[in-house]
């Protein structure tokens, strides 16, 4: 095998989880970067950065952003973080690397399309970060690109032209890489598991994944439409989302009879949906680590998948939450809200769970565990503010407030963040044959924990003030004067925050090295992945987590073990 | 052990950040405001008492079971308890969305009086402009192509029209105390969002639709307005000032705002 067939065009799945997860720790890292400049931005608009001029030397001349770059690093930023980094880590970097080995297969169903699907994620990827060089530079529309914005080209601002086009562009590839993966995922699990491995044995993560490409497979089918849907209005002149009357720029625009409110259907059709699609894989992984590290079966496994299935179809019916104020009939708000909490049910179940797993156990607090642990912290966090804003009277005061930058960046950021973390922790000396080091693994914990509550919980504070969210600059209002020291605060433990992140960076290329060399099962885990490589088919005779069953041999029963005798 | 100790921190913190109350809202203005704010209390009570009762009782489990050598018990799970839990969680957002529809439905399913003021409510990017009927009652006819600021015609009223002479634009709101106002809600571009926080209201507007949203404050004063949806660069000093005067000196000064125009 050359080396092109085996490192770049591999169509091996362990080879293309590794490509996901380095495509996404790349993505991390640069959006993390373009987080601190708009911190350093918003709390310091006026000094001169060198550090912007080098950068940006016209957008930044001088030193000091323009409102547009400012708006461009945030349309970026979040586009890059949802997107790249946790739609692609979890299902695509994690998935592929585990789902084969977890259920005995030899490899994804169909790894040639396993290829092509990664190939059209790095390139659209690519064709993202193009819109910072082209002309007029990155769009500004937010990752949510609202019409009519978003539709009608340059006029609308600077990046509204070229940039927008690449956004969507990228974003609708991306669509079509997801639903390759999506048909993958789905296939690979109904038809390669091995013989025993009935649904209800497969490992939490397994279900985690399959729930995930389900749901990808309808949401990203209709963000791919509504995509082109704006490509079409954008480039041909169609008006799908463009009515009639427009003058923006003191220019009469000639297009009637579209909707803007359509593409917040579509939009947000997809969108919560994919908040799922971005935490679900990481459910998966915290009941599997929290059960590992507790030497405890997953309490009320059944109650688990049964959760993460009502998730999964509740998560599309609750989308209007994101337009109680958008304009829409104000009767659906209350039809969505029911909705919305209802769905917090399954999700309260699953918290439930968790702790039931961990209570009566014997805590291993590696630093795995740690992050799993800490993932349940934050879900309870974030879920509760996310109950204040499904109730349409309440979000009629916090859309668009940083009350709402606080809640998601708990819920959907920060904690799929830790169950990746959490996750590769785990599977590090699977994927590498190394441990990392756990010493800097705490320390790199402990700071981010603090880190994300000490930047995050503040945010809600600026919303509870009023503070609107999407603003490069808050020196116009008087009622914001009062909010600069909290996002001072809020700044310096971004910074701090962010800077940690590097220690974890230099951990994993530390173990590369210097890691530990890790045996077959380090964590005495009972998984198929952590069986050492054969060529015979694994012949699975129970669930995926008998750990300290009694009368057993040892504390744990691997999948494939009859009786532990 | 440590991560437990630093948890029940964590915890205590933020419900003390939420506590103190050193950035909260602006004093309401309104009977909706006022019950906003109830609502919000009453939230915020709830959700604090699950938030610590779920983050110390994470942190005691953590320190309590933190591995000491002893043997972890075996269990799978119980059915019963998935229920309980079921049906408590489902009736504590059940009653969470029957206690705030009403709030909710008080702002937007109140039928609009036909005696209610009605301003035309436009944003363009990066102003705000309102129009009062005038003496007449009734506002002129618009067309899009006749819109200039400078000529103070932003919203692009013929000269031609007899109803549209005395309709008064202007670039604050100001607005009666103690009495329903209907704001008609338009925008020339992208979307903008009406957002005032002591009112505890918000609304998009958006082009090609005209969105009703009736305000009444009770306390004078001058307030400002935010636009709460991206617009464009210049979305952040997108700013206007809602003006709530004595409600006599309001007719006084529409009154004289209508003579002018004649
Ligand atoms: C160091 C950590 C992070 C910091 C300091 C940070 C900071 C910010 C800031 C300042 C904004 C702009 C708010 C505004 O102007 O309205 C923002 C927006 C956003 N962030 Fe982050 N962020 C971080 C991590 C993440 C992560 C992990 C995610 C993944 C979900 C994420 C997703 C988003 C999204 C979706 C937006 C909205 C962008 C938009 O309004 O279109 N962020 N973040
Ligand atoms: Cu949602
Ligand atoms: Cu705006």
């Amino acid at each position: 095998m050359s080396f092109l067939s085996r490192y770049i065009f591999s169509t091996n799945h362990k080879t293309i989880g590794i490509q996901y997860f380095v495509l996404a720790l790349t993505a991390a890292l640069l959006g993390t970067a373009l987080s601190v400049l708009m911190r350093l931005h918003l709390t310091y608009p006026e000094a001169k950065i060198r550090l912007f001029e080098i950068l940006w030397p016209n957008a930044a001349a001088g030193g000091v952003m323009t409102p547009e770059l400012y708006l461009s690093l945030m349309t970026m930023h979040g586009t890059i973080m949802v997107f790249f980094v946790l739609t692609t880590v979890p299902q695509g970097g994690f998935g592929n690397f585990f789902l084969p080995l977890q259920i005995g297969a030899e490899d994804m169903a169909f790894p040639r399309i396993n290829m092509l699907s990664f190939w059209a994620t790095a390139l659209a990827f690519l064709v993202l970060c193009s819109a910072f060089v082209v002309e007029g530079g990155a769009p500004l529309a937010g990752w949510t690109a609202y019409p009519p914005l978003s539709a009608v080209g340059s006029i609308a601002g600077p990046g509204m032209g070229k940039g927008m086009t690449l956004w969507v562009v990228s974003i609708a590839l991306f669509c079509a890489a997801s639903l390759m993966g999506a048909i993958n995922f789905i296939t690979t699990i109904l038809e390669m598991r091995t013989r025993g491995m009935s649904l209800f044995r497969m490992p939490l993560t397994c279900w985690a994944w399959l729930v995930t490409a389900l749901i990808s497979l309808f949401a990203f089918a209709v963000l791919f439409a509504a995509g082109i849907l704006l490509l079409l209005d954008r480039e041909a002149g169609t008006s799908f989302f463009l009515p009639a009357g427009l003058v923006i720029n003191d220019r009469i625009l000639d297009r009637k009879g579209g909707s803007p409110l359509l593409w917040q259907h579509l939009f947000w059709f997809f969108g919560h949906p994919e908040v799922y699609i971005a935490i679900l894989p990481g459910m998966g992984v915290v009941s599997t680590v929290l059960s590992v590290f507790s030497r405890k079966p997953v309490f009320g496994y059944r109650a688990m998948v049964w959760a993460m299935l009502a998730i999964g179809f509740l998560g599309f019916l609750v989308w209007g939450h994101h337009m109680f104020i958008s304009g829409m009939s104000p009767y659906s708000s209350l039809a969505f809200s029911v909705l919305t909490l209802a769905i917090g049910v399954p999700s309260a179940v699953k918290t439930f769970n968790w702790l039931g797993t961990i209570l009566g156990g014997r805590l291993h607090l590696e630093t795995a565990m740690l992050w799993a642990l800490a993932f349940v912290s934050v879900f309870v966090t974030g879920g509760l503010s996310g109950i204040a804003l499904g109730q349409p009277a309440l979000d009629m005061y916090f859309h668009d407030t940083y009350f709402v930058v606080g809640h998601f960046h708990i819920i959907m950021g920060v904690a799929a963040v830790f169950s990746i973390l959490a996750g590769t922790f785990y599977w590090w000396p699977k994927m590498t044959g190394r441990m990392l080091s756990e010493t800097l693994g705490r320390v790199h914990f402990y700071v981010t924990f603090l880190g994300v509550y000490a930047v995050f919980i503040p945010m809600h504070f600026a919303g509870i003030v009023g503070n609107p969210r999407r603003y490069s600059d808050f020196g116009q209002f008087e009622f914001l004067k009062d909010v600069q020291g909290l996002h001072k605060f809020i700044t310096h433990a971004a910074f701090l925050t962010a800077a940690v992140q590097l220690l974890f960076i230099f951990n994993l290329i530390w173990s590369l090295y210097r890691g530990k060399k890790a045996g077959d099962n380090p964590w005495n885990a009972t998984t198929l992945e952590w069986l050492p490589p054969s060529h015979q088919p694994h012949i699975v005779v129970r669930g995926a987590y008998d750990y300290s069953v009694p009368g057993a041999r040892r504390d744990f029963l691997m999948q494939n073990e009859s009786n532990g005798q | 052990m440590f991560f437990a100790i630093l948890l029940w921190i964590t915890a205590f913190a933020v419900a003390a950040g939420f506590f103190v109350k050193r950035w909260w809202f602006p004093p309401p203005i309104s009977r909706h405001a006022m019950a906003f704010d109830s609502l919000f209390a009453a939230n915020l009570i709830a959700g604090g008492i699950i938030f610590l009762a779920v983050q110390l009782a994470l942190g005691f489990v953590i320190f309590r079971y933190r591995d000491r050598g002893q043997r972890a018990t075996f269990s799978t799970g119980s059915t019963r308890l998935e229920i309980i839990l079921i049906s408590l969680t489902a009736i504590l957002f059940l009653g969470a969305v029957a206690a705030s529809s009403g709030l909710w439905s008080a702002v937007h399913f109140t039928s609009m009086q036909s005696s209610d003021l009605k301003i035309e409510t436009a944003g363009k990017q990066f102003a705000w402009s309102f129009r009062y009927p005038g003496p007449d009652g009734k506002f002129g006819k618009t067309d899009v192509r006749l819109i200039n600021d400078a000529a103070g015609n932003p919203f692009g009223i013929p000269d031609d029209d007899a109803a549209g002479k005395d309709d008064i634009a202007t670039s604050a709101l100001r607005i009666p105390a103690g009495r329903p106002v209907q704001l008609l809600l338009h925008s020339h571009d992208v979307l903008h969002n009406f957002f005032v926080r002591e009112l505890r209201v918000k609304q998009d507007l958006v082009p090609g639709m005209e969105i009703p949203l009736r305000i009444q404050a009770d306390k004078t004063g001058e307030y400002e307005i935010a636009c709460s949806e991206l617009c464009g660069l210049g979305h952040h000093q997108m700013r206007s000032v809602l003006i709530v005067m004595p409600a006599a000196e309001f007719d006084a000064w529409l009154a004289q705002q209508g003579k002018r125009k004649q």
